[in-house]
């Protein structure tokens, strides 16, 4: 089995008298495509923002190791750049520039000034964005900004991508697509998925994470979680 | 590049020779103080649009920088008897200062109307401490700050190296014109660049260029330490100009005014801002002439005005307009054209 690439220890976070990830041990390894799980409220999106930075300081304890390394109190920035990239769960582009200038100010990062055109044009052809390279993002449909933002977190070159509700407002052709984009990422990356939908990430087939009042309910393969009696009352209540 | 030129056009390097030849005949047809007195306005309000229309960093106290250029030049060349050096200061003490409460604020997460707020407040102090410096132990070295009456006596500006020979007049006018082009190229320079590209991701979203990465705060502080420079740069300017340096450079009416023009011009346009306060300084030189009107009223008119039928200023409603107008002429070219087919197409059938 390959070492952990991500660890978190004892990890929690409290928002005033909340609990909302309560004392959490979890371990990704690599090229790994992990799905986290649970209904809404359960602590998965505070779970990957304190996995990257977003929320620390006094809310937060415990540590988090990302390749051995503890980044407990490092800001977002510095744990991007230890190779991560990051798409949040409301699209978080910018709207005023074009889908290219996204891309660019991606990889420039990584690539350099010289090399980030290069980039554009590999990201662009890969996502089929290519036709909309010069139109404002402002002015796109939700699935293609969906797009955009996982083609400026690609364009940072991760060896760890982290996904929250990437299938959120698609349609179900946006959603296939975005499953084959997700396992050519697979391929050389390692992953993280948040979603709630349950057709999504059945199809992912990947190992599943339930998430249930900020604490790991369940780990475990597709088939076995979602016909366990207790995802389903936690996602159904007692009607299941 | 791919299409990536974040709404920076080229230099039209043309138009600014025109301009330069045209600046530089003026003295031939008029006097230049006037003229200096608005390309030091000019160069105030281009440090504030590179600030606030590229970076997104409102400061509603950027009088800061420019009164403290203005000061630091005084007290600086009372002290040491000739200019260059105080003009190096007044470019380097701006810059730190506002490095500083730019590092404050922006690894302090202060953002909004916050900042705004918070920059208004470092304004205001320092307008509130230079009026009570009327004391004999308020002294720099030689320099009395002189309370309310200011620092009316100091050295101006000498050509480097030689305090004898002072430049003033027409030399003056050339001199700051000189500044004026040199700050404009070195905006388009930073703007061009990718420390300019990465301000304008920023500006468009904070959070995302810090999940690609980017160190958001270092960024910040560093363009608010350079628009810091470039005010200071201005106040000097304005210093030599008027020959006396009075807490006034600090003064609400100094922040709001270089607000205007920026607002009036164009936020994301370096060209409109430095218009504007060309056109507004203008107006309220002519309205001082005459007691009927108060120019702040008039000028608080125009604002309000621009605000409601032109709120993205005039210099981008100009662009737009242009490109409406070319588009609206290849739309009639084309529908020229299919005309033109469908009739010789009727001609054949015939």
């Amino acid at each position: 089995m390959s070492e952990p690439v991500v660890e978190t220890q004892e990890l929690a976070v409290r928002f005033g008298g909340v609990l909302a990830v309560d004392h959490v041990n979890f371990v990704l390894r690599e090229r790994e495509l992990r799905c986290l799980i649970g209904p809404n409220g359960a602590g998965k999106s505070t779970f990957f923002k304190s996995l990257t930075g977003q929320i620390r300081g006094a809310n937060a304890s415990g540590r988090v190791l990302i390749r051995g390394q503890d980044t407990s109190g490092w800001s977002t920035h510095q744990i991007v750049r230890l190779g991560i990239g990051i798409k949040t769960q409301v699209p978080s582009v910018m709207n005023g520039l074009t889908v290219a200038e996204n891309l660019w100010l991606s990889a420039r990062r990584t690539a350099g000034h010289d090399g980030a055109d290069a980039v554009v044009e590999e990201i662009l052809s890969e996502l089929e964005l290519s036709a909309i390279a010069r139109r404002l993002v402002g002015e796109l449909a939700h699935g293609q900004r969906q797009l955009v933002e996982i083609g400026t977190v690609l364009a940072n070159k991760p060896w760890l991508v982290l996904l929250d509700e990437p299938a959120a407002g698609l349609t179900n052709v946006e959603t296939e697509r975005l499953i084959a984009i997700i396992r050519r990422i697979n391929q050389t990356a390692t992953l993280i998925v948040v979603d709630h939908d349950m057709h999504f990430v059945r199809t992912l087939d990947s190992l599943i994470t339930v998430f249930h009042q900020g604490a790991i309910l369940l780990e475990g393969h597709a088939e076995k979680v979602l016909t366990d009696p207790s995802v389903r009352e936690v996602y159904l209540g007692n009607r299941a | 590049m791919t299409g990536a030129a974040f709404g920076i056009g080229r230099i039209h390097w043309q138009w600014l020779a025109a301009l330069a030849v045209l600046l530089a005949a003026l003295p031939l047809v008029s006097e230049t103080n006037t003229p200096i007195l608005l390309a030091v306005w000019a160069l105030f309000a281009l440090s504030l649009a590179l600030m606030w229309g590229f970076a997104g960093i409102l400061s509603f106290g950027h009088a800061a920088y420019f009164g403290l250029g203005a000061y630091t030049y005084a007290i600086a060349s009372v002290n040491i008897g000739e200019s260059t050096v105080p003009v190096l200061l007044a470019l380097l003490v701006p810059a730190l200062v506002a490095a500083i409460i730019g590092a404050m604020m922006f690894y302090g997460r202060i953002s909004d109307v916050y900042l705004g707020v918070m920059t208004l407040v470092v304004t205001l102090i320092l307008n509130r401490f230079m009026n009570a410096t009327a004391g004999d132990a308020y002294k720099i070295g030689n320099a009395r700050l002189g309370g309310f009456n200011g620092i009316p006596a100091f050295p101006t500006l000498n050509v480097p190296g030689d305090p004898k020979m002072e430049i003033y007049g027409t030399a003056y006018y050339y001199v700051v014109i000189a500044c004026l082009f040199i700050a404009y190229l070195v905006a388009r320079w930073i703007l061009s660049s990718a420390f300019g590209r990465t301000l304008i991701g920023i500006r468009e979203n904070e959070i995302r260029m810090e999940l690609l990465g980017y160190n958001v705060p270092a960024y910040k502080t560093a363009i608010f330490s350079v628009c810091g420079a470039m005010a200071g740069l201005s106040g000097c300017l304005f210093a030599n100009w008027a020959e006396i340096v009075t807490p006034s450079v600090f003064s609400l009416g100094t922040t709001a005014e270089v607000l205007i023009w920026v607002i009036v011009g164009g936020l994301g346009t370096l060209i409109g801002p430095m218009i504007a306060a060309v056109a507004l300084g203008s107006l309220k030189l002519e309205l001082g002439h005459q007691t009927l009107v108060d120019n702040s009223l008039v000028l608080g008119a125009i604002l309000i005005l621009v605000v409601l039928l032109i709120p993205r200023g005039f210099a981008p409603s100009f662009t737009l307009w242009r490109q409406r107008l070319a588009q609206a002429q290849v739309h009639r070219r084309q529908a020229r054209g299919t005309r033109r087919r469908r009739i010789a197409l009727q001609d054949v059938k015939q």
